[in-house]
């Protein structure tokens, strides 16, 4: 082997479906430093796909049914030019165990030391807990706005149906579920389930 | 994570368990959502991965107590072979075979032009795959390439055992490629494959889309293959003797009450919920009762064996069947031959940990082989002289 490359050389190959993700991961490994970076969604014929890119780094998501293809590699050596191997082990139970919670697992080729890619697996985990606590955030935001849509609608049909102001619509609202110890929201699906079976 | 009380009066131990959505996780799943673990004192949470690398590596660190795994896999593990060493224990076997060599009408029909018998021989048609392979090679066309599930898989040692039997090498004159359960029918539609070994429901699930022919069903390439066992972590088990012991009784009544015909329209409701397997119900049906179409214009094949759960001693571990894989490690070229590598690799079977539940089990039914594993070709098995019986395999 030729002197092992700056770390900016590495490259680093990134197998994610989520496009957000990608693009986080991609910008956060630039801002690190590391340039030679490739972004993969698709997983058809992902073994090819690793041999004609010949990463020093794969980083899979734990989601991606493929991740069992990589493993593969490991045991048919002679069909891959550079074996690579799991980056972490017994010694680094503890990135190990970030990793998987994270959903992000990463390989490296073999003789690679792993201290030069400790930085990006980390530099990952950080990314992924991001991103999910992200999506966290956008799903609570998603069901906020579902369910003001849902307490319109219920309100529309009481003031139509019962005569009412809309602060009286939506006072009857709440009132029902402060007493039956639910959701205003859910009241509300239950007037508009209720009307459309009145229809 | 382990052995947590859960609050309140149930006072029942919460264990979180992984699997694979597959047919053979069926006792796993009778289990939680019959009320057997329950019965035990146990509340599990089946938590359903999408590959064998997560199940294992989730049950290695402890985010699972207990997982669904393929065995040859729980072996692996507890070598060290492929990954991190982690030593397993398997203290119940969750399912005897259930897997089938699917290939697409094109190969089938080539196979059947060639062949020198009825393709329903496992001999016949590794015969006539061998012929196929030497003409694509002699018109200079690509090697065949076969999809199964996992390095460390029966799916891959069945593969290369029936076509070792005819001939084939399989290192040299096919492609073996790793496939994602659910990518199976998809690859072998549009030609990524010609073939491949894999677990239920999957192989129904090309035939019903015309797109492969059931060639083979595993049970007919080996009488009994240990293919999926639950598996806890040795430490953990050593640790919680209590709890696996429910466990164990739990898995038991459950996998019983599978193995009734009686009961198999609730079963494969249940395995087919949309919360597990989220598949046809009908699709299960089929396969608890063996009977399976081999093509969209073809006939049905039944088998009692195709996939055994609950009957013919299947739920014991056997250590003779963990020395069978590890043998096929061997073969294959994925681990060396030791005495101290065999004697680790039979102990991740534990009949000592489910009789200890159960107690005294029959250890080999009337009429099952007397080697436990009944190979359609080769030496009886003989656990004690690995390297004589594989030097008596056909091997090149």
């Amino acid at each position: 082997l030729p002197s092992a490359p700056a770390d900016a050389a590495l490259k680093i190959l990134v197998i994610d479906k989520d496009p957000i993700r990608r693009a986080i991961l991609d910008a956060g490994l630039r801002e690190a430093g590391f340039s030679n970076i490739i972004l993969q969604g698709e997983t058809a014929g992902l073994l090819n796909q690793i041999y004609r890119i010949d990463p020093d780094v794969v980083l899979i998501d734990l989601e991606n049914p493929s991740r069992d293809v990589l493993e593969q590699m490991f045991q048919v050596s002679r069909v891959v030019r550079r074996p690579i191997a799991m980056f972490v082990d017994q010694s680094d139970r503890e990135t190990t165990q970030a990793a998987v919670e994270a959903g992000v697992s990463a390989y490296i080729v073999d003789g690679l030391k792993k201290e030069r890619v400790k930085g990006i697996l980390e530099l990952c985990i950080s990314r992924f807990n991001a991103v999910a606590r992200l999506q966290d955030e956008l799903d609570r935001a998603k069901t906020a706005l579902e369910e003001r849509k849902t307490i319109d609608r219920a309100k529309g049909i009481l003031m139509q149906a019962k005569d009412l102001t809309e602060e009286q619509a939506y006072a009857l609202l709440r009132k029902t579920a402060m007493n039956e110890k639910r959701k205003i929201a859910e009241v509300a699906q239950a007037v508009i389930t209720a009307s459309e079976l009145l229809k | 994570m382990t052995g947590r009380r859960t609050g309140g009066t149930t006072g029942a131990v919460r264990l979180t368990v992984g699997y694979i959505p597959l047919a053979d996780a069926a006792a796993l799943i009778v289990a939680a959502d019959r009320g057997f673990a329950a019965g035990e004192g146990l509340a599990l949470e089946l938590v359903r991965e999408v590959s064998w690398s997560n199940v294992r590596d989730k049950l290695n660190i402890g985010l699972f107590d207990a997982a669904h795994l393929l065995a040859p896999l729980a072996i692996a593990s507890s070598l060290g072979v492929g990954h991190v060493r982690v030593p397993l224990a398997v203290p119940f076997n969750l399912a005897l075979n259930g897997n089938a060599i699917t290939v697409s009408p094109t190969l089938w029909n080539a196979l059947a032009d060639t062949a020198d018998g009825d393709l329903a021989s496992p001999a016949v048609s590794a015969r006539a795959l061998a012929r196929v392979t030497a003409q694509r090679r002699a018109r200079g066309q690509p090697p065949l390439t076969f999809g199964m599930t996992f390095p460390f898989s029966h799916h891959n040692y069945q593969l290369r055992f029936w076509m070792a039997a005819g001939g084939v090498v399989p290192d040299d004159d096919v492609q073996l490629v790793v496939l994602p359960p659910p990518y199976m029918a998809e690859s072998l539609g549009n030609g990524h494959v010609d073939g491949f070994c894999v677990g239920a429901p999957w192989n129904s699930t090309a035939v019903d889309l015309g797109i492969g022919r059931i060639l083979h069903f595993g049970a007919e390439i080996m009488a009994r293959a240990a293919e999926k066992g639950l598996a806890v972590r040795r430490d953990w088990a050593a640790e919680h003797p209590d709890t696996v012991t429910r466990l164990v009784r739990a898995l038991e009544s459950a996998a019983r009450f599978v193995a009734d015909p009686a009961n198999h329209e609730e079963v494969a409701a249940l395995v087919a919920a949309p919360a597990r397997l989220a598949v046809e119900p009908g699709l299960i049906r089929r396969t608890l009762d063996g009977r399976l179409r081999l093509a969209s214009d073809g006939g049905t094949r039944a088998s009692d064996r195709y996939l055994v759960i609950g009957r013919l001693g299947a739920s014991r571990p056997e250590p003779v069947q963990a020395a069978w894989a590890y043998a096929q490690m061997v073969r294959w070229g994925q681990v060396d031959l030791s005495p101290e590598l065999l004697a680790a690799a039979t102990d991740v079977f534990r009949p000592d940990l489910y009789e200890a539940a159960v107690g005294t089990a029959e250890r080999l039914p009337a009429g099952e082989p007397a080697d436990n594993v009944g190979a359609f070709a080769g030496p009886a098995f003989d656990p004690a002289d690995i390297a004589g019986h594989l030097a008596g395999s056909t091997q090149r």
